[in-house]
């Protein structure tokens, strides 16, 4: 993809020069810029943001999954990174259909994903690649359904 | 489950032993499973969701405002802390900047709810360590903390005294004597605690060296608040993404480096102490009169008088009221230092009155999955006091 003039955060310029094919789109919004990243690139995307040092994102704050139900890609999955050292944080979006709602796991990048993933896994059905122990974590383990879908009603029967 | 290893007088059987969830140093409904070498550790694996009341899906039924009463049951022990990170992303998602007045009223607060929510922290390990006269002191204290948000909003702890756009009601005329006598009166209570505890013999002995942590483990595990800071990283939202004109306080971020027990609960008695530097910067910061809400016609409610006196203000706030307000479409992420750590909030708009997600990073949540690090290989004792220096909130970890 052509260079946009949203990569004014040299964040983004890095990733681009690194590997443009892991980059689609870059969102600017309220001050905060997501990436948006092709599912098969994103172990290798946060692997680099990770450990290169001149970027340093140690931390891993979160992993948001929104569901777009009915619209495809359904779902869509947020991580929250930050470098501590820095002071910068950046959002990493990556985009999936609803009849294939698989992920690669970043457990290997930042073992704090372990809890994250189960989250997702529990709460919107999403499975997680390579995950050493991908079980529901907040439900109980014989819930049938998935409680923060779109199309899972919030009362009455199911 | 159980497994074969390798003690002094041979190959031995583990056993498995359940902790919880009814237990009362789990500090509500933790379970964790352990398999136990005698008394040793040998893995330790919490179970969590027994407090999971789906509030992130009870969110997306309701509207903008609604949402706040929601964020104070999340983590009970500091319910402006949640507030505050809920409204800060609403007023983010708004482009809504609200006033300097309100602004430092916030920031004292929520810096009154670290320190009540420390003393319930110390009070609770201490007393899960055997010290009982702690507890009940620190709950004293606590009470007249309580007695402040009780002034100001009419309830001890589900304040909901936070609102998008600024605060819910002016707050009482003497309110700011109140603070102060408060906040005079707390170091010297401090003091008293540590005579009790700082030097104590056996305070020391369950503390010390016990449930160390390193700092690139603490980091890779995803640990934020006083967790990380006693492995020695000085990460603070308040200093590394500033908020509600927290740049504005004069304030150091405490740290210690051993890592232990000990250096969590030298932490935060430190940061009571910091967070009462705070307050009276603040109490000289907040101008006694003034807004104490944004102007945004039609998003925040008017004042009572301009809804009173002006068709306008009548025909926002019943809109505002029934209806709710929508703001544009778009998705941000707010964090903030609350007593446990960074508290995110996640909220995503899709142009309607309703939320199309919020989501809650919550400390507790990611600071538990260090418990098995804390406590593998130690005695069954330490778990105790592993579990009460990560210092969670079962609501918080649950939601």
């Amino acid at each position: 993809m052509e260079p946009q003039d949203t990569d004014k955060n040299p964040v983004v310029k890095k990733l681009r020069d690194w590997d443009a094919k892991a980059v689609t789109e870059v969102i600017e919004f309220r001050g905060e810029t997501t990436v948006v990243v092709p599912r098969e690139h994103l172990r290798r995307a946060c692997e680099y943001l990770a450990t290169e040092p001149s970027l340093r994102f140690s931390l891993l704050a979160d992993i948001t999954p929104t569901d777009r139900f009915p619209m495809e890609p359904r779902f869509e999955i947020n991580y929250h990174l930050v470098s501590m050292d820095r002071r910068e944080r950046i959002r990493l979006k990556v985009r999936i259909p609803g009849n294939d709602p698989v992920m690669p796991s970043v457990t290997s990048v930042w073992p704090t994903a372990n809890w994250h993933e189960r989250e997702s896994f529990d709460l919107f059905g999403i499975r997680f690649d390579g995950h050493p122990d991908l079980r529901r974590i907040l439900m109980p383990d014989d819930w049938e359904g998935h409680p923060l879908r779109r199309d899972y009603p919030t009362e009455g029967y199911r | 489950m159980t497994t074969t290893v390798e003690t002094a007088i041979g190959p031995a059987q583990t056993m498995v032993l359940n902790m919880g969830p009814q237990h009362p140093s789990t500090h509500g409904v933790l379970r964790v499973i352990l398999e136990m070498d005698g008394e040793i550790v040998v893995k330790a694996q919490p179970v969590i969701g027994y407090l999971h009341t789906g509030i992130e899906k009870s969110c997306e039924s309701k509207t903008y405002s609604q949402v706040v009463t929601l964020t104070d049951r999340i983590d009970y022990l500091a319910p402006l802390s949640n507030n505050l990170g809920y409204c800060l992303a609403v007023e983010k998602i708004l482009g809504v900047e609200v006033p300097k007045r309100a602004q430092y009223i916030r920031v004292l607060l929520a810096e009154l709810t670290r320190c009540a929510s420390h003393l319930v922290w110390l009070g609770t390990h201490a007393i899960d360590l055997g010290a009982m006269t702690v507890f009940l002191y620190t709950f004293r204290e606590r009470e007249e903390i309580l007695k402040i948000f009780e002034y100001l909003s009419g309830q001890r702890m589900m304040t909901s005294y936070f609102r998008p756009g600024g605060l819910a009601l002016e707050p009482p005329a003497d309110w700011l004597d109140r603070v102060r006598r408060v906040v005079n009166n707390l170091p010297g209570h401090i003091d008293e605690y540590e005579d009790l505890l700082t030097k104590n013999k056996i305070w020391l002995g369950r503390t010390v060296g016990v449930g160390t942590i390193s700092a690139a483990d603490a980091i890779a595990i995803g640990c934020t608040g006083p967790l990380l800071r006693a492995s020695g990283v000085a990460y603070d939202v308040r200093k590394a993404f500033p908020y509600s004109s927290y740049d504005e306080f004069d304030f150091n971020v405490q740290t210690q480096t051993a890592g232990d027990c000990y250096a969590r609960y030298q932490v935060r008695v430190a940061e009571i102490r910091e967070s009462i530097k705070i307050v009276k910067q603040a109490i000289e910061k907040v101008p006694a009169e003034g807004p104490f809400r944004a102007e945004l016609p039609g998003i925040i409610a008017p004042s009572r008088e301009e809804m009173k006196t002006s068709i306008e203000g009548l025909i926002y706030h019943f809109k505002i009221f029934t209806e709710g307000f929508t703001p544009p479409p778009g998705e941000v992420y707010q964090a903030i230092e609350s007593p446990r750590g960074e508290l995110g909030t996640f909220v995503k708009s899709d142009g309607s009155a309703k939320p199309a997600r919020v989501k809650f990073r919550t400390p507790s949540f990611v600071n538990l999955q260090s418990l098995p690090a804390l406590c593998e290989g130690r005695l069954i004792a330490d778990v105790v006091a592993c579990i009460g220096t990560t210092d969670i909130v079962l609501g918080e970890v649950d939601r």
